[in-house]
């Protein structure tokens, strides 16, 4: 080993890419990174940021800056996205499109891995992170610092899978990276290992926030608040962080055993001695199957509390909502081995996958119903919210109709890998997971910012969005029962180029729609004294989150709510709920810390040193890790006061809005 | 669940008195939950042991490689480190911050015994050839084993850290909830252990 070898590893002059369009991206986004530097340091941003929001352990804020990383990495997978739909439409009759396989092959796995771990993921964490406090009546989660941690991990294994982009490669494996093509004989370059340590950066930060909103869930609720007194979405977030502690261990412990082939040379999932890379599949689908249902419970939630809300009537059999959360959360572990029934398992094992996989249609169909029952016969009102509610009706039956389709082995045996399966869980994930998270944004921006997001161009993005996704998909399904199958870079078959055109118009609709949402939050943030909300509560809302302010305090309620009913807010305006203007104390608070920056960041060190066989960095790095944490746990300065003179103070500014409103 | 009474009055919407949350209230629960999680780990170890538990590729089995004598006198060190532990613990009740250190030193010395022990073994098989490379059956047995002993390794790590914080700071509420959760911690790998020495090495000399 040389000297530069040792210092180096394998990272050398090769590792950057010398593909024009990854170079011109390279200059783009160091362009607009300068620029941004530039702004911040100009306007002197850098002490706000640090204080106000890197270091903070407050939920709302935590949960604000999830929503931003979602945000930035759905640019960057949807790039992916329509990239590749560029390609398949242009790549027939001899030509080789405008992409080389090894790029194509790394877009594909990006945009996977990207859209459900950097994207969904962040984006369902920090709606629960922002709303559930507040819908408890709690001041913050239980474990505040750790809170901020989870936040940072994410964001760590974001920018491991962001640095592949410009240094190395990513995986050419597809987001899950089966074996032998993930081992070290098939795959021997940097681009899988990008891929685990990504992942295991992040999925650390995924299993503790699952952790502590779990406790705060259990622990932190308002007196009164009963279990069966819950609101709907808080018990979609406690049925999904459930699935999160109870699967994401797996995916730690596949990958690890991964990594060990990779790195140690064991024989977990090799082809030779003894190792069996079925084993791979079947765990890492173990996490993957209950991963989307971590993905779509809480959005279950979010449609039940805008249907509710935008219907002005009481959720429509709220217990059996409840009982088919809880089952679709048990019966989602018993169902995984429908992503491989052509593994030979034999006929009885595929029947019982086969059957418990169309079961889940049933609480899954019970949850259509109840919000239809909950519509009928209500006052509705079509704000955004609630049509992208309607949008996501119409939309996820069709893609659960034709999943209950591919739980059916001998279908399944016909579609399998084939792009119906790609247009039914892209069906699904938009059409439930995306539309679900655009009515939450639509719904909860008032309470997080104080104004309101502008309608027009909310439904200019809502409309990109929804024909988009079916002028995008709708090829797909026809392509599938054709027999295309997925990850095709090239095509010989000419009859198929149309579809192939058509979905990539479909993707620029989405794209429309994506800008438009861009276009949306800066209108809204232009116009926000016209948009403005002073009630704290401009849709009628009915669960406790609305009846603080909007934004809510640092401290969320001044005084702690007791909730009487499942719609507790809606309880209290019907009962001539008077606000407390007197009798305010001070207020317990966690303070900040920048220890899951600085613990994040040595994550990261170590993620890619380990990547690029740096071996004294990672150790180094690892070594900071565990003395930075035994370090931390010495600071006892880890609370504060917020004192009574500065509560009253906000409180009455609030009384003075609300009185403004009356007069 | 919130411990405060619940006002029978429907009229109450709010708590006058600020609801008193202790410090750390939730800590006890919030790591379980971690446990159960951990506990999930070593689950999917044991299924993939089971799974690649035979595959010896022509390689050496469990017969060819364990000494249970060792395997014994290694159990034997981890249990008694889980009775010291339980003494700490009890020096802690009754606010003994001398005894509880005594206890704590002397349960890091049988978890490092324990250690020394495995890694004697571990060494050992590398030695005769039985590498983790060499078969399923071995990367398996390697990773299953080995992950328990991070385990232990991270625990006398932690164990120390408590002893610094127990001279420096005393008994504060604060370390013994870290001393509550560390017990949790130690007594689940030993929990862990008895699966180990059961499935691995038991069953694996019949």
């Amino acid at each position: 080993m040389t000297l530069t070898e040792f210092i180096f590893g394998r990272l050398d002059w090769n590792a950057i890419p010398y593909d024009p369009i990854v170079q011109l991206t390279f200059v783009a986004v160091a362009l607009g990174g300068i620029a941004l530097v530039g702004a911040l340091t100009y306007f002197k941003l850098w002490g706000y940021l640090w204080n106000e929001w890197f270091t903070s352990v407050d939920h709302k804020k935590i949960g604000i800056m999830y929503m931003i990383l979602g945000l930035v990495m759905l640019l960057r997978g949807f790039a992916d996205a329509i990239m590749m739909r560029i390609q398949q439409a242009i790549a027939f009759n001899g030509s080789e499109g405008y992409l080389n396989a090894h790029h194509y092959d790394q877009i594909f796995t990006a945009h996977g891995v990207i859209m459900i771990f950097f994207v969904a993921m962040p984006w369902v964490t920090g709606l629960m992170n922002y709303v559930v406090p507040l819908q408890i009546g709690a001041r913050d989660v239980s474990f505040p610092f750790l809170n901020n941690f989870s936040f940072w991990m994410t964001t760590g294994g974001a920018i491991i899978t962001m640095i592949s982009l410009f240094i190395g490669e990513y995986g050419q494996t597809g987001w899950l990276a089966f074996p032998p093509l993930s081992g070290i004989g098939a795959s021997p370059y940097v681009g899988v290992d990008y891929y685990i340590w990504g992942l295991q950066v992040a999925g650390v930060g995924t299993t503790l926030s699952g952790i502590n909103l779990l406790v705060t869930i259990i622990k932190m609720r308002a007196p009164g608040m009963t279990m069966m007194k819950m609101p709907i979405f808080t018990w979609t977030s406690l049925c999904t962080n459930v699935l999160i502690v109870a699967s994401f261990p797996v995916l730690t412990v596949v990958l690890v055993l991964l990594s060990l082939d990779r790195y140690v040379g064991t024989n977990f999932f090799t082809n030779d001695l003894g190792g069996n890379p079925m084993m791979y599949v079947n765990l890492i689908w173990i996490w993957g199957h209950p991963e989307v249902y971590i993905l779509i419970l809480p959005l279950f939630g979010v449609f039940s509390e805008v249907v509710s809300t935008f219907t002005g009537k009481r959720l429509f059999g709220y217990t059996s909502m409840v009982y088919a959360t809880v089952v679709i959360t048990v019966l989602s572990y018993l169902v995984w081995l429908h992503h491989f029934f052509t593994m030979g398992s034999g006929a009885s094992v595929n029947s019982f996958f086969g059957i418990t996989t169309m079961i889940i249609s049933i609480p899954t169909g019970a949850k259509i119903f109840n919000w239809l029952f909950t519509m009928y016969k209500g006052r509705i009102r079509f704000e955004l919210p609630m049509m992208w509610t309607v949008a996501f009706m119409l939309t996820f039956t069709v893609g659960g109709m034709t999943g209950v389709l591919l739980a059916v082995p001998p279908a399944d045996f016909v579609l399998h890998n084939s792009l119906f399966l790609i247009a039914h869980f892209h069906n699904v994930i938009i059409g439930g997971v995306v539309f679900g998270l655009f009515a939450a944004i639509n719904f909860w921006w008032p309470k997080a910012f104080g104004f309101r997001l502008d309608p027009f161009w909310g439904k200019v993005s809502f409309w990109g969005w929804v024909v988009g996704y079916w002028v995008a998909f709708t090829p797909l399904y026809v392509l599938g029962l054709m027999g295309v199958t997925r990850r095709m870079r090239v095509f010989d078959d000419p009859s198929l180029q149309i579809w192939f055109q058509i979905a990539a118009v479909g993707a620029f609709i989405v794209a429309i729609g994506i800008g438009a949402f861009l276009i949306q939050i800066a209108v809204s943030i232009w116009k926000r004294d016209q948009l403005r909300d002073f009630t704290g509560d401009p849709w009628g809302g009915r669960t406790l989150e609305w009846a603080t302010s909007s934004p809510p305090p640092d401290y969320n309620f001044a005084f702690t709510p007791v909730a009487h009913d499942v719609d507790a807010w809606h309880d209290m305006k019907a009962r001539n709920y008077q606000r407390p203007t007197t009798g305010f104390a001070e207020i317990h608070m966690p303070r900040g810390t920048g220890a899951g920056v600085i613990l994040s960041v040595l994550a990261v060190i170590c993620g890619f040193a380990l990547v690029w066989y740096i071996w004294w960095l990672a150790a180094l790095s690892f070594i900071g890790i565990v003395g930075y944490s035994i370090y931390h746990t010495f600071d006892n300065d880890r609370d504060y006061y917020i004192p009574v003179d500065e509560v009253i103070e906000t409180e009455r500014k609030r009384e003075a809005q609300l009185a403004s409103l009356k007069a | 669940m919130s411990t405060i009474i619940l006002p029978k009055d429907r009229a109450t919407f709010h708590l006058t008195e600020e609801p008193h949350h202790p410090e750390g209230h939730s800590t006890m629960l919030g790591f379980w939950i971690y446990l159960m999680s951990d506990c999930l780990m070593f689950a999917v170890l044991f299924a993939v042991f089971a799974v690649l538990g035979n595959n010896f590729a022509a390689g050496p089995g469990p017969k060819d490689l364990f000494d249970l004598e060792l395997v014994a006198l290694n159990t034997a060190m981890l249990l008694f480190s889980s009775i010291t532990y339980g003494f700490a613990m009890l020096a802690m009740v009754k606010n003994n911050s001398r005894q509880v250190l005594i206890w704590l030193g002397i349960t890091g010395l049988f978890g490092l015994a324990f250690l020394a022990i495995e890694l004697y073994e571990f060494h050992h098989l590398i030695h005769i050839g039985a590498t983790p490379q060499r078969s399923a059956f071995l990367s398996a047995f390697f990773t299953l084993v080995g992950t328990h002993g991070l385990h232990v390794t991270f625990g006398l790590i932690w164990l120390v850290t408590l002893m610094v914080q127990v001279s420096k700071r005393g008994l504060t509420a604060a370390n013994q909830r870290r001393l509550g959760c560390l017990s949790l911690f130690w007594h689940f790998l030993d929990v862990i252990w008895i699966g180990v020495f059961t499935f691995v090495y038991l069953l694996g000399m019949i």
